[in-house]
């Protein structure tokens, strides 16, 4: 079975260079549209009222996005005669909405991070993108980043999903059972705003409504890149997303 | 290897007109011939006369159990069983009951795979099938919800979160296994780190060997088809591509195709050949990415990173083709929201060259690979004839030799147009899966390169000018086998049922049987090979 080592040696090393310096890779990431300035008001207002969600925000000529609950359908780019830009960026990890201060973790666990992942009601977009980052082509160990096994032994703890009721429970049980100090990312539209499943009698609506969130990586899924983005975020190897995340309706 | 012989096409009884022959004089029922995408209804008004056709149809002529649909209506339950008659079209069996009647007779006794339907109808609908084994704790978790609650009934409010409850925190898992020395092994539903799906199993072991593995799922049950209720279509076809995202595709197709039979509307022949494009494209990445499992779980790690480097070069072809990794927003009813131009088409067609090219490589170093294949071989096998009375499909079916795929027998998109194959294999073992999911990814390849060949010019989308009301039943085969999505709009266009039967949840009942009497160490080498979603089943 030599040959797998040979087969191995010849494939050489794959794995991405981000983030000293970025990938440019196509395909890497979905996209995202950004705030956008149209001819007229009237068109500015036609292309916000395409979005399923409700996140285009037309104010005057230029029509803003509330990325949190940006759902990628895709509808702004392809759908209409007058399209909003997107921008093929990836850096998407940006700060709870209501915390203004980052908490990054002491300097120790800069390139020591053990993180849990708990599916609390996800499609399994967002899973596998979390499982991605163990793709040689991201490879997040060559950042110090782990799965952890358990949860005694993890600093972070991932949650995608929209809390489905029947997970509130686990969820919970995960959070409490990991030791100080310790912080909750929220991957991926719906475990932000809920998504497409929104409030209802099974969903939560958002990791939020459960446990106290410090970074959200909006995106539907996030591509791995914006994970990787958001671990080294949460450690204080990045900046978080420049972009203000959140414009308020009628701003 | 021994083949079977090919599966014996049902002497045409449909088009003939021969099974409706049968049914009145045996059953005296009426039987209609439709047009909502189904061939043969079979109206019943009692439900003594359900287990006897229903041995007719799946004992006798060997249906395929495709699942159980209940709609609520003002003055009546109508319960669908649905049958695939291979090659034939789809048949279902429509039982009429007054609302106030809630107990109906279980076919489970005949039809193994209708026990989680019945299950899933009575935590759901708080229906009672008389004589099941086993009632209660199933999607609706005890821990969470009394029973009793019943929130597929259309009195039921979806969007009030906070609902008096009375879970039972007592509650524990029906052991079967009770012996000295026995033990159970609980794992999920927070396992592997967290990045395996959240399900629970019960694994019940005297030592060495499981005895019973008892799955508990519906952790991620997110009431998709109850939320969908009400939804105008285009802001359901959301739920449906988000529900389960690793067959996104197939599942907003199977969506899309219902309304627009219901529509009685045709996407333009450009748009069905990008379909069957992008179905196989969905397919060809899946697989890829379940071999890569099925590598990990033996933790042979190089063909293991191998095999998920060609996933993710799918994935990102996937979206420097279409805009998407896991192909959201593409389709719609009445054909796709995009077109694609030549040279992304030549792109992607290189990049699914290049990852079947590499996929055999791969294949063929495994064949050599004798501790590999000593961990899949004569592992976790599904005879044929569990297989049959479970209804086992997509690739996991066609490795216990049942020959069924939706592209070929009812074909829809435009698959009667393309050549080829329906890989099979008759050992059921994790070896048999493997070797299927590999020779479909080979023809995906191919059908993809097909596709594009016989791509003509002309519109994408035939818009959408009125609604109608109705129902209809929209099928695909999606990488994981065969899903159904029956839909029913109101006059308004509005979705007022939908429901969504989904191949994970019929190959998840079958996964005890692949299990139980093989050792501990081979239980997550087994769950690999099945490449099964538990989101998907959930819904």
């Amino acid at each position: 079975m030599s040959f797998w080592f040979l087969h191995g040696l010849r494939n050489g090393i794959q794995s991405s260079r981000y983030p000293a310096s970025p990938e440019s890779a196509p395909g890497v990431s979905s996209g995202r549209p950004v705030t956008t300035r149209f001819a007229s008001a009237a068109e500015a207002s036609q292309v916000a009222g395409i979005c399923p969600s409700g996140v285009l925000i037309a104010s005057g000529e230029v029509v803003n996005v509330d990325l949190r609950g940006c759902i990628h359908c895709q509808r702004c780019r392809f759908g209409s005669p007058q399209n909003m830009t997107w921008e093929m960026d990836y850096e998407w990890a940006s700060m709870a909405l209501g915390r203004n201060e980052s908490r990054p973790f002491p300097v120790a666990y800069r390139r020591s991070l053990h993180v849990m992942v708990v599916d609390a009601g996800d499609c399994g977009a967002c899973l596998h993108e979390v499982q991605q980052l163990n793709n040689p082509l991201y490879n997040m160990h060559r950042l110090g980043f782990f799965f952890a096994a358990t949860p005694r032994a993890a600093d972070v703890l991932l949650a995608v999903g929209p809390v489905s009721e029947n997970m509130r429970g686990p969820l919970l049980k995960t959070y409490e059972a990991m030791p100080d100090p310790k912080r909750v990312i929220a991957a991926g539209t719906c475990a932000i705003t809920g998504g497409v499943f929104g409030n209802s009698f099974m969903s939560a609506g958002g990791v939020a409504s459960v446990l106290p969130v410090d970074l959200e990586i909006p995106g539907d899924p996030p591509p791995p890149l914006a994970l990787l983005h958001g671990l080294l975020t949460v450690v204080g190897r990045k900046p978080p997303s420049e972009r203000e995340p959140y414009f308020k309706k009628g701003a | 290897m021994t083949i079977p012989p090919q599966q014996v096409p049902v002497p045409d009884l449909i088009n003939t007109g021969a099974l409706s022959e049968i049914i009145v004089d045996r059953f005296s029922s009426k039987v209609t011939v439709d047009g909502e995408g189904i061939a043969l209804s079979i109206d019943l008004e009692h439900s003594e006369k359900l287990a006897d056709i229903c041995q007719l149809l799946f004992g006798e002529l060997d249906f395929t159990f495709g699942g159980l649909t209940v709609e609520q209506h003002p003055v009546e339950w109508h319960l669908r069983y649905l049958f695939l008659a291979p090659r034939s079209g789809w048949i279902q069996v429509v039982l009429r009951q007054p609302l106030d009647v809630t107990t109906i007779s279980s076919v489970s006794a005949v039809i193994h795979a209708a026990d989680w339907h019945e299950r899933e109808a009575e935590d759901l609908f708080g229906l009672h099938f008389k004589d099941h084994p086993r009632l209660g704790d199933f999607i609706l978790h005890d821990q969470v919800w009394q029973e009793g609650v019943a929130p597929m009934r259309k009195s039921f409010d979806p969007h009030q979160p906070h609902m008096e409850r009375r879970p039972n925190l007592e509650w524990k898992p029906l052991l079967v296994v009770m012996d000295t020395g026995a033990f159970a092994m609980p794992v999920g539903p927070v396992y592997e780190g967290g990045i395996g799906e959240p399900i629970h199993f019960m694994l019940e072991t005297v030592g060495e060997d499981v005895i019973r593995a008892v799955p508990r799922l519906f952790y991620n049950y997110r009431a998709v088809e109850k939320i969908a209720e009400g939804k105008a279509i285009p802001d359901a076809l959301l739920l449906a591509e988000r529900f389960a995202a690793k067959s996104a595709f197939a599942h907003s197709l199977a969506y899309c195709q219902a309304v627009e039979s219901i529509l009685r509307i045709q996407s333009p022949p450009r748009a069905r050949r990008l379909r069957v494009l992008l179905c196989e494209l969905e397919r060809l990445r899946h697989h890829a990415g379940t071999i890569a499992a099925i590598c990990s779980s033996t933790a042979l790690a190089v063909p293991a990173a191998h095999a998920s480097i060609i996933e993710e070069q799918l994935l990102r072809a996937s979206c420097q083709f279409s805009g998407h990794r896991y192909l959201f927003g593409l389709n719609t009813p009445g054909g796709l929201l995009r077109d694609f131009d030549t040279f992304a088409l030549q792109a992607l067609r290189a990049s699914v060259d290049d990852a079947a090219q590499q996929l055999r490589v791969l294949e063929k170093r495994l064949q050599f690979s004798s501790s590999f294949l000593d961990r899949l071989e004569e592992v976790g096998i599904v005879d044929p004839a569990n297989a049959q009375s479970l209804s086992l499909t997509g690739p996991v079916g066609r490795a216990s030799a049942r020959q069924y795929d939706l592209r070929r027998d009812c074909p829809y998109a435009d698959y009667e147009h393309y050549d080829f194959a329906v890989p099979y294999e008759s050992e059921g073992d994790g070896y048999a899966r493997l070797r299927v999911f590999f020779a479909e990814a080979y023809q995906s390849a191919r059908l993809v390169q097909q596709a594009i060949e016989l791509l003509e010019e002309g519109p994408v989308l035939h818009p959408i000018s009125e609604w109608r009301a109705g129902a209809a039943l929209g099928w695909a085969e999606s990488p994981i086998g065969a899903t159904m999505h029956w839909v029913r709009l109101d006059e308004s266009g509005k979705i007022e049922r939908y429901r969504i039967m989904t191949p994970s949840f019929t190959n998840w009942l079958g996964l005890h049987v692949a299990v139980e009497d093989f050792a501990f160490q081979d239980f997550p080498i087994i769950l690999a090979t099945f490449g099964l979603s538990a989101t998907e089943c959930d819904r």
